[in-house]
């Protein structure tokens, strides 16, 4: 798998930004991983968290730069963001398998949401890495359904201050 | 406050804009606008298609420097835009499209004449905007001036629905443009230009590859004093065409895969590039890993995304052409001008050894670089030459002599034939008192033609000089060279149409010429002829092929310059 990077970009809430911003992304061949939107903190304005392939990604900023409802692009460096994801995953889980699915859910803070009788619907939500990790346990179960948020991601508080402060 | 139509409101609009000429045609969506039109303080010209408006307008804005207008209807009216909004996004056009669009309540119930504007030309324009209420319309066609003439200039479009063209406002002048994701960059940093000095300085075989950047950016003066300073060869890509004046010692041409030989090497050959207002297009580079092998990049350009897009530069430097030069000048000073005489002398041997040729027969078919070069030589100095696009686009720009830039117009990046007969109308409309010379193929001239009623109707006299060989020529030229000469579809016939006479159906002057001996005369009736428009057709050898040439994704360092070099 290609290296992936995120970008946080900072766009003016009007009609069609999203589309916009899809359309320069399908006409430069550029790949999105995936992507999420909704409001941002300050008003009249929606934050965009942009999962892209490295290899394209000055490119990519310098071609959303010039979009001109894009107003900022942060790229967030993995060692100081925050990256989280939601998902909802229904498994097969007869009366045999259910505390089985249920214990290694609870490994993963799995939040169970809908509960049949041959299946269970868990959310879990957590890094990208957590959500593969899961998902690879409970493959063998049987995934019945399977939906993800798309990646959302923000920059920590500069580390290095915070710790000096503390001494 | 009075209250006026949404309608008013754009025509006012737009005579805030300092508009003197537009280009259109009315319909169903956009009919309220036509109506204060008639009292507006611009001139209308009515095209006979939206495309040739398209073009028309793009031709305006390249001969003025100014935004191009054009004015459609909704639906197909819109959709006819989109190639010439194409064509403005690939060449940095500065046009302003106005749309109208059917009722806010019907938008999305495919609605007669109903298309999805916004959604079709977004890829097409530098940004579009769909306007919901008559407040809006004095400040977005504010905001689209702006967008169109600063920074990477290009063409925006504004879509009107029917009733807020129709609603009752109040008018409010615009309030000075500021959007939060705009703002160009345009002076350069002071630390890039003395790393690019500093390059400079130490180059033995500096190259300046210049582009249509300058002539955007009004740098020509700063490109000429340059190039003294230094001493540097100056290499002017298809769009950069009278950048610096063609007489002007340092100038080698064209570059690329219809370069000039001298050029094209001078860059292969070359430590340093100092590319201004260029994007390192493929029909320069040809195969971008051969291009330029042993050459170090300066690559200044007002749009950040073409640095590093092809080539990545040593030295990128982001701003206008014209301010960076000036800053390289003074940056360059009093440091003594550089001889480069042993890269001169290179330059001039290749230059002795493969000159532009071609093999005029007193007898033979008529060759079009014959027929370019008498009427270069009788026209006049200060004629702006609109070519389509094609073999005798090329031979216009390797064999005209431009003096100035904004008098060689042409469709580089898109391509679009059909493009020289509209664009000559709109270059004419804006300069009307120089000579405008259309240099159009026989198959570009069918796509558009009906535009010379329009200058004919409008009295716009452009001329036309129209190379008849009878086929598709670069397409013909390259099913001989690649294709085993299997002539797919590329044949137009030499009979049809007589184009003297469908010239003279639409209120032009037609002349024609076959034979060596009646090309002087026909030249000069044809700029003789100040009344009307005029088309000269020339019939001239199908046979022959644009060289030199690098064959397509080729490496530069392999020149045809001939057909035995095939």
């Amino acid at each position: 798998m290609t290296e992936q990077q995120v970008l946080s970009v900072l766009v003016e809430n009007k009609p069609g930004v999203l589309a916009r911003v899809s359309s320069l992304f399908a006409r430069r061949g550029f790949n999105i991983h995936s992507l999420a939107v909704g409001p941002a903190a300050e008003p009249g304005l929606s934050k965009m968290t942009i999962v892209v392939r490295a290899p394209e990604l000055e490119q990519v900023k310098k071609q959303l730069h010039k979009l001109v409802n894009v107003v900022k692009i942060t790229e967030l460096d993995p060692g100081s963001s925050i990256e989280r994801e939601i998902m909802l995953v229904r498994v097969r889980a007869n009366s045999r398998q259910r505390s089985e699915v249920l214990q290694l859910a609870t490994i993963f803070r799995a939040t169970p949401v809908d509960v049949g009788v041959d299946s269970i619907t868990f959310m879990v939500t957590g890094s990208p890495t957590k959500l593969n990790d899961l998902l690879e346990l409970i493959r063998p179960f049987g995934l019945v359904d399977l939906v993800k948020s798309g990646r959302i991601a923000m920059n920590r508080e500069p580390k290095a201050r915070k710790l000096k402060a503390v001494g | 406050m009075g209250m006026i139509t949404g309608a008013e409101i754009l025509i006012k609009a737009l005579e805030y804009q300092e508009v003197e000429t537009a280009f259109g045609i009315p319909g169903g969506a956009i009919l309220p606008a036509y109506d204060p039109l008639i009292d507006a303080g611009f001139r209308h010209i009515l095209a006979r298609h939206e495309q040739g408006a398209g073009h028309m307008a793009e031709g305006y804005a390249w001969a003025t420097g100014k935004v191009g207008v054009a004015i459609a209807t909704s639906g197909p009216g819109a959709t006819n835009l989109v190639t010439p909004l194409a064509d403005a996004l690939m060449d940095s056009v500065p046009i302003v499209a106005i749309t109208g669009q059917v009722p806010t309540h019907a938008v999305g119930n495919d609605a007669f004449q109903e298309a999805h504007t916004t959604g079709i030309t977004m890829p097409a324009t530098k940004h579009n905007y769909f306007v919901t209420h008559a407040e809006e319309i004095a400040q977005t066609v504010a905001e689209a001036f702006h967008l169109a003439s600063t920074g990477r200039p290009g063409p925006v479009l504004v879509d009107i629905p029917k009733d807020v063209l129709n609603a009752r406002v109040p008018w409010r002048d615009p309030e000075p443009v500021a959007m939060p994701g705009y703002r160009p960059t345009t002076s350069p940093h002071p630390r890039r230009i003395r790393e690019a000095i500093r390059l400079i300085e130490s180059a033995e075989r500096p190259v300046l590859y210049v582009g249509g950047g300058i002539i955007k950016a009004g740098g020509s003066e700063a490109l000429a004093a340059f190039a003294r300073m230094t001493n540097m060869p100056v290499i002017t890509t298809l769009m950069g065409r009278g950048a610096i004046s063609d007489h002007n010692p340092n100038t080698l041409g064209m570059p690329g895969m219809h370069g000039l030989y001298a050029a094209t090497t001078a860059m292969q050959k070359a430590d340093l590039l100092v590319a201004i207002g260029v994007r390192f297009d493929d029909r320069v580079t040809g195969d971008p890993d051969a291009f330029a092998p042993f050459a170090k990049v300066i690559h200044a350009d007002i749009d950040p995304a073409e640095i590093g897009k092809v080539r990545a530069p040593e030295v990128p430097i982001v701003g206008d052409a014209r301010l960076i030069l000036e800053a390289m000048c003074e940056r360059w000073g009093d440091t003594p001008t550089p001889e480069l005489e042993k890269w001169w002398t290179t330059i001039r041997t290749w230059q002795e050894r493969h000159p532009l040729r071609f093999d005029q027969q007193v007898d033979g078919p008529l060759k079009p670089q014959h027929v370019i070069s008498r009427l270069r030589d009788r026209a006049d100095d200060d004629a702006i030459v609109v070519s389509g696009v094609g073999q005798h686009q090329m031979w216009a720009s390797q064999y005209w002599r431009f003096d100035q830039p904004r008098h060689w117009i042409n469709s580089g990046g898109l391509g679009t034939m059909g493009f020289a007969v509209p664009a000559a109308i709109g270059a004419k409309a804006g300069m009307p008192d120089q000579q405008v010379i259309a240099v159009d193929g026989d198959g570009c001239f069918q796509m558009t033609v009906q535009e010379l009623i329009t200058a004919a109707y409008e009295r716009i006299p452009i001329k036309v000089a129209l190379f008849n060989n009878a086929a598709h020529g670069m397409v013909r030229q390259w099913q001989r060279l690649f294709y085993n000469e299997r002539f797919s579809a590329s044949d137009l016939g030499q009979q049809l149409p007589d184009y003297p006479k469908l010239a003279e159906s639409m209120g032009c002057a037609g002349l024609r010429a076959t034979r060596v001996d009646e090309v002087d005369h026909v030249i000069e009736t044809m700029l003789e002829i100040d009344d009307r428009p005029v088309v000269a057709e020339f019939v001239v050898d199908r046979d022959e092929m644009v060289f030199p040439m690098v064959p397509a994704g080729g490496s530069n360092d392999i020149v045809l310059n001939g057909p035995e070099d095939l």
